[in-house]
């Protein structure tokens, strides 16, 4: 099997902001995992995950509507399922966890949901995929990606570490390693794991602005071009609520926020509009380079 | 015909209240071989003890079964009743008619029934007891203490100045160990070395401790009183004997840009080095990865220029055998590396320093002198902060015990700062102040109290460096749960205490156990602390957990107590408890047929081969012999034993087999 790369198949969950605010994170997505010769299996008949409100609400809602997911993808025959939003994964992960460790919580699941839980899929965010094609990326590279980007994790990809069991739960490094695959630098920075507010972008969108201004003034104090994330809470939190942010910034910033499917996409060659580079509130410009190189043919 | 005498103890209402002790004797009287059985209130006292005492000789007994506790209670006293009696001591036996029966089952018929069965079981038994004599073993009456710290050097005087020699063994350059680096000792503040100098020297000086620094055991065979020691004496690479300490050629030794160990790489030595400067002894050693001459051939600077001609570049590695009573493990501890605290930022900011290189900075024999100084630009720091538990208590990423040291070292910290740096501010985080100790408490009351430090009830999330200084951002879990922010000049780790490196393939070395973090296991958690569990070897200060200076000193004197009391005796007695391999004469006809399974089942190497020659010394087989004093008597190589030839004295197949028919 020396020559081709076999096809990857993968569960896939888009949950419901790949399907509205993120729509440029399921558009990159879906290109990257094509070049990438990955197959995303949706998972039939999804519901909703439950996160930001679900759990705050009532744990038993929080565990059946994930574990009710994963059933679903059992039934299809998946053993892993991969969810791109960092919420969605989070909340999987989590109620994944409770169950294979809480023979009490799983009897409630089992009844409200009406069925015994066998082996369930495991959970994967989007960093965990890619890393594991890494391999693949670097050959296909046509286009290096050659900019200097803060990769943000945010809260929800690595915490809790016991539940998670993804990267260094303080000082994270899958997602660098991707940029730096796809030829971009990164920076040595103090806010890759600090909370950006999340779902209060809706609700508290002065307490969004306050966290993200912190988290721009370090990023950009460090020279960062753009800043990179993999979950579409932080990419609203600090694309669409950059007007708050800059309120609260001494100098307003306008460096571009991208998914990290973009990132690869572009340095893929694929094309910047079905990206979805077009949906950012920020432009996705980056300041000119003093090019001396001639293109490689 | 055996005649047994049964001795029912009422334990008070322990076992009487449940069991019907009259019941219990008349059953006994009709079992087969028991010419006497009483009951009484309390056989271990005075008269209870005499009773059995006179029956042994006037009903002429020849065992006896004592059904009474637990033996591990009782067991030694009426096996000693029954050898003033005039019976051998082995055959009694005791029927544990209160642990196992009384007082787990209600009072009626059925727990009775049981007792009679408890009773009659050790009958079986005593009837095929034969007499057994105590194991003598002689004892070499020398210690080795392993590990040169506070605990190593105590545990080394104490023995010693009982007249007993003493092996010191060290495996760094100088005795001393973690407390020759610390600056002012908690509660007390007095100054570390001015209480453990003293006695380095009286070490290095006492004729009854032999020294051997940079040092390390090899191997330990043998059993208690009778061990073998193989020691490496790595080579300095110079003549300890025409060296005078002089120090010249560290003076002159042109590498000079090594991290200085001893200072926690805060400065820098020389290829040749003494540790510290009061280090005994106080001879220099090469460090063969960075001497010029080692990685070059060319150099040689010390030897043209030592005033005694005392370097040895051809110096060679010296192993040397020694017979030793006991060993005491005083090995030690280190911190642990918080490289998985990244969070915290040590490695990548200067400033963030570890409890130890704090010592070094407070410390008057230390690079600044005793200033507090920040390592990067050697400011003294406004704004410190202190984080206390970086890796203790933590079983995400650290350990989950406590450091136990930590809040009292953090506490003399932040007030050894306040004193130096007038008009300093001090913060520590901490979880829960542990201060369990004499003036303990009152020494971190102190610290608030008289020097005002500051003391958050919270953790840190992360420690980050902005515009020259520390931003510590972390939560005050008192005050209303508010983050706080603090901009530090210095933040200072109190590091988790782990064991040693090596201490695991130590233990392996000397058949000891360990816990699951590599701590020695003593014996006992309670009753036997300084033991452990392989006899004549014993256990002092933070190798066996974490253990501040106090403790260490008084484990170390406790162990030092347990070998002279050791070696206070003529020679070692053991209970005869052990597995024999069947040797009826002739010898040829031993059931032994040499496969040796047993030696590979037994757990603590007591099984060896002994060939079996004829008159003109021809071998004609080689069987299995047990080294009595290695012996445990699990037995575990009786059961392994295909042809039956290993049996346990005291436990044999046939009383085994007896006890259990009888039921």
């Amino acid at each position: 099997m020396k020559s081709g790369i076999q096809d990857l198949q993968v569960g896939y969950f888009p949950g419901c902001s790949l399907q509205g605010s993120s729509r440029d994170f399921a558009e990159s997505l879906h290109l990257v995992a094509k070049a990438l010769s990955i197959e995303l299996c949706e998972v039939p008949e999804w519901n909703c995950c439950g996160a930001s409100s679900g759990h705050m609400i009532d744990h038993l809602v929080s565990m059946a509507l994930p574990i009710n997911v994963l059933l679903k993808a059992q039934k299809a025959g998946l053993d892993r399922v991969m969810a791109p939003c960092a919420s969605c994964y989070n909340r999987l992960a989590t109620a994944r966890h409770e169950i294979a460790h809480s023979p009490a919580s799983k009897a409630q699941v089992e009844k409200v949901l009406q069925t015994t839980i066998g082996k369930l899929p495991r959970v994967l965010n989007v960093l965990e995929l890619l890393a594991e094609v890494a391999d693949r990326i670097g050959p296909k590279v046509t286009k290096k990606f050659e900019q200097t980007v803060a990769c943000y994790y945010g809260c929800l990809l690595v915490r809790p570490a016991k539940v998670t069991g993804f990267d260094r739960t303080e000082e994270p490094v899958e997602m660098d390693k991707l940029v730096a695959a796809v030829g971009g630098k990164t920076i040595d920075w103090n806010f890759k794991t600090e909370c950006c507010g999340a779902s209060f972008s809706v609700s508290r969108t002065a307490v969004v602005g306050r966290l993200g201004a912190k988290i721009m003034n370090d990023a950009v104090g460090k020279k960062a071009e753009a800043i990179v994330v993999a979950c579409p809470m932080c990419h609203s939190n600090l694309d669409l609520r950059r007007g708050e942010i800059n309120q609260r910034l001494d100098v307003k910033t306008d460096i571009p926020v991208l998914f990290i499917t973009q990132v690869i996409g572009l340095a893929l060659g694929l094309s910047e509009k079905e990206l979805g580079l077009g949906r950012h509130f920020v432009p996705v410009a980056f300041p000119a380079k003093p090019v001396a190189a001639a293109t490689v043919s | 015909m055996s005649r047994v005498g049964v001795f029912i103890c009422h334990c008070g209402e322990n076992i009487a209240g449940t069991v019907d002790v009259a019941a219990v004797a008349k059953a006994a009287l009709d079992m087969p071989g028991v010419v006497h059985a009483i009951e009484y209130k309390y056989m271990c006292s005075d008269p209870g003890q005499t009773m059995l005492k006179d029956a042994i000789r006037d009903k002429r007994l020849d065992g006896v079964v004592v059904a009474a506790c637990s033996p591990r209670m009782h067991e030694p006293t009426f096996r000693r009743t029954a050898e003033e009696g005039g019976i051998n001591p082995y055959q009694c036996e005791m029927a544990n008619l209160r642990e196992h029966c009384s007082w787990v089952h209600e009072k009626g018929e059925p727990t009775t029934a049981k007792a009679v069965d408890l009773v009659r079981i050790q009958v079986e038994k005593v009837k095929r007891n034969h007499p057994l004599k105590p194991i003598r073993v002689p004892i070499t009456k020398k210690a080795l203490v392993l590990g040169g710290g506070i605990a190593g050097i105590q545990a080394a005087l104490d023995i010693a100045n009982t007249g007993s020699p003493v092996l010191l063994v060290e495996k760094s350059p100088s005795i001393g160990g973690h407390m020759s680096q610390l600056s002012e000792t908690f509660p007390t503040l007095d100054c570390s070395q001015c209480i453990l100098t003293p006695r380095m020297v009286e070490v290095a000086r006492h004729p009854l401790i032999t020294l051997y620094t940079y040092s390390e055991l090899e191997k330990l065979e043998g059993f208690i009183g009778n061990f073998k020691a193989t020691i490496r004496k790595k080579a300095r690479k110079i003549d300890e004997k025409l060296c005078n300490g002089c120090g010249v050629c560290q003076q002159k030794c042109p590498v000079k840009k090594i991290p200085d160990q001893f200072n926690e790489g805060l400065s820098n030595r020389a290829a040749i080095y003494v540790p510290f400067p009061q280090a005994v002894p106080n001879k220099p050693v090469i460090d063969l990865e960075n001497c010029t001459f080692f990685k070059s051939g060319k150099c040689k600077a010390c030897e043209k220029l030592c005033p005694t001609k005392a370097i040895r570049f051809d110096q060679e590695d010296q192993i040397e055998v020694h017979d030793v009573g006991a060993v005491v493990l005083a090995t030690g501890y280190k911190t642990m590396p918080v490289s998985n605290f990244s969070e915290y930022g040590y490695g990548k900011y200067k400033d963030v320093i570890d409890g130890m290189k704090f010592e070094r900075l407070a410390s008057a024999s230390g690079p600044t002198g005793g200033a507090i100084k920040r390592p990067s630009d050697g400011k003294t720091p406004e704004t410190i902060v202190f984080i206390a538990c970086a890796g203790s208590r933590d079983r995400l990423k650290g350990v989950p015990y406590c450091s136990k040291i930590c809040c009292m070292y953090t506490a003399k910290h932040a007030m050894l700062y306040q004193h130096k740096v007038h008009g300093g501010k001090a913060t520590i985080f901490y979880m829960d102040i542990r201060a369990a100790g004499k003036n303990y408490d009152e020494f971190v009351r102190r610290a608030v109290e008289e020097d005002g430090v500051k003391y958050v009830r919270g953790r840190v999330s992360r420690v980050y460096e902005d515009g020259g200084q520390l931003v510590v951002k972390g939560v005050d879990t008192l005050l209303g749960a508010e983050q706080v922010e603090i901009r530090a000049d210095m933040v200072v780790l109190a590091t988790a205490v782990q064991a040693q490196d090596g201490a695991e393939e130590l233990a392996q070395t000397l058949h000891v156990s360990y816990d699951p973090y590599k701590f020695f296991a003593e014996a006992h958690p309670k009753l036997r602390p300084v033991e452990t569990n392989t006899a004549g070897i014993f256990l002092a200060g933070a190798c066996q957990a974490p253990r501040d200076i106090p403790e260490t000193v008084a484990q170390a004197s406790g162990a030092a107590v347990k070998v002279a009391g050791l070696f206070s005796q003529p020679e070692l007695t053991r209970e005869p408890i052990i597995a024999v391999v069947d040797r009826q004469p002739p010898p040829v006809f031993s059931h032994c047929v040499g496969c040796f399974l047993c030696k590979s089942a037994c757990p603590y190497q007591a099984i060896e081969e002994e060939p079996i020659k004829n008159r003109n010394g021809d071998v004609l087989k080689v069987v299995a012999k047990v080294n009595p004093g290695l012996c445990q008597g699990c037995g575990t190589c009786v059961s392994t034993c295909r042809t039956k030839a290993i049996d346990l004295q005291g436990f044999s197949n046939e009383q085994v087999f007896a006890e259990l028919m009888s039921i």
